[in-house]
């Protein structure tokens, strides 16, 4: 049938990324897999009444989240939300500031970015409390605009940014955790500002 | 630090994201260029963005694509 041929072209390409989402959120491949069935059925049934104008990806990743939140979320929130504000902006590269060794054509800060693995990258953003990982997964692994990402979630612009940029804060100062247990940083400080 | 310096680093993340007017985007871009430091908080923030996007990915099973052209299939022919 040519309308699911061309559902199927269209959306199929946002597998990859949906699927990556859905980890992130579940934390369990197997709960992954169901939850990136939805986005696909749910679109597929209502593809008659896409329009040429329609953002794709971005309605697949609304059903993903709506799915995520009504169905598998935490019914507990996290304890550790009250410490992120305590979080400054550039955590990470302030911490790293002062590094000597830099190889031609990349700073120190830059290197130290190289040697995290994907595993600690995952389990970074997999560790933020579920609004900053949302917003986290949209904003900076899946490159939404503000906007996209306030239509996605349903809330204001301005929550959106407030979570993000909170949400990268965390994200940071875990990375740093990291970074410190693997002896890729030590306790230094004082760089511009 | 300048006040040129202060707005720049506050600014930072949404001139990262696409998000100034053209006209903030501009003035930001040219303290950029004329600011070693400040240069080199955005390089660090820009890279780290990268970092993360290319980090967080995964390899999507086979049979996941195909469990999923099956649903597809079966909604298609009104199976559910």
């Amino acid at each position: 049938m040519a309308d699911q041929a061309k559902f199927s072209e269209l959306a199929m390409e946002y597998m990859p990324s949906l699927y990556t989402a859905a980890l992130r959120m579940t934390r369990n491949p197997s709960d992954a897999e169901d939850l990136v069935q939805e986005p696909y059925l749910k679109a597929y049934r209502a593809f008659n009444s896409f329009t040429e104008g329609t953002n794709l990806k971005a309605w697949l990743y609304r059903i993903l989240t709506n799915t995520y939140i009504n169905a598998y979320r935490a019914k507990k929130r996290r304890p550790e939300e009250s410490d992120i504000d305590d979080l400054e902006n550039f955590y990470l590269y302030r911490r790293l500031g002062g590094l000597e060794g830099a190889t031609a054509g990349r700073s120190a800060e830059d290197e130290v970015l190289d040697h995290f693995t994907e595993t600690e990258v995952k389990e970074a953003i997999e560790a933020l409390p579920e609004q900053f990982r949302m917003a986290v997964l949209l904003g900076d692994v899946e490159g939404f605009s503000y906007k996209e990402i306030a239509e996605i979630l349903d809330v204001p612009i301005g929550t959106v940014m407030s979570r993000l940029h909170r949400g990268r804060r965390a994200l940071q100062k875990r990375l740093y955790e990291f970074g410190r247990q693997r002896g890729l940083v030590s306790e230094r400080e004082g760089i511009h500002g | 630090m300048d006040e040129h310096c202060i707005e720049a680093v506050e600014l930072l993340y949404h001139y990262l994201d696409g998000e100034l007017t053209d006209e903030r985007r501009v003035l930001i871009q040219h303290h950029l260029d004329a600011c070693p430091p400040c240069f080199e908080a955005y390089d660090f923030e820009a890279e780290l963005r990268i970092v993360v996007r290319q980090k967080c990915r995964d390899h999507v099973p086979e049979t996941l694509m195909v469990r999923v052209a099956a649903a597809l299939r079966d909604v298609e022919e009104g199976a559910e």
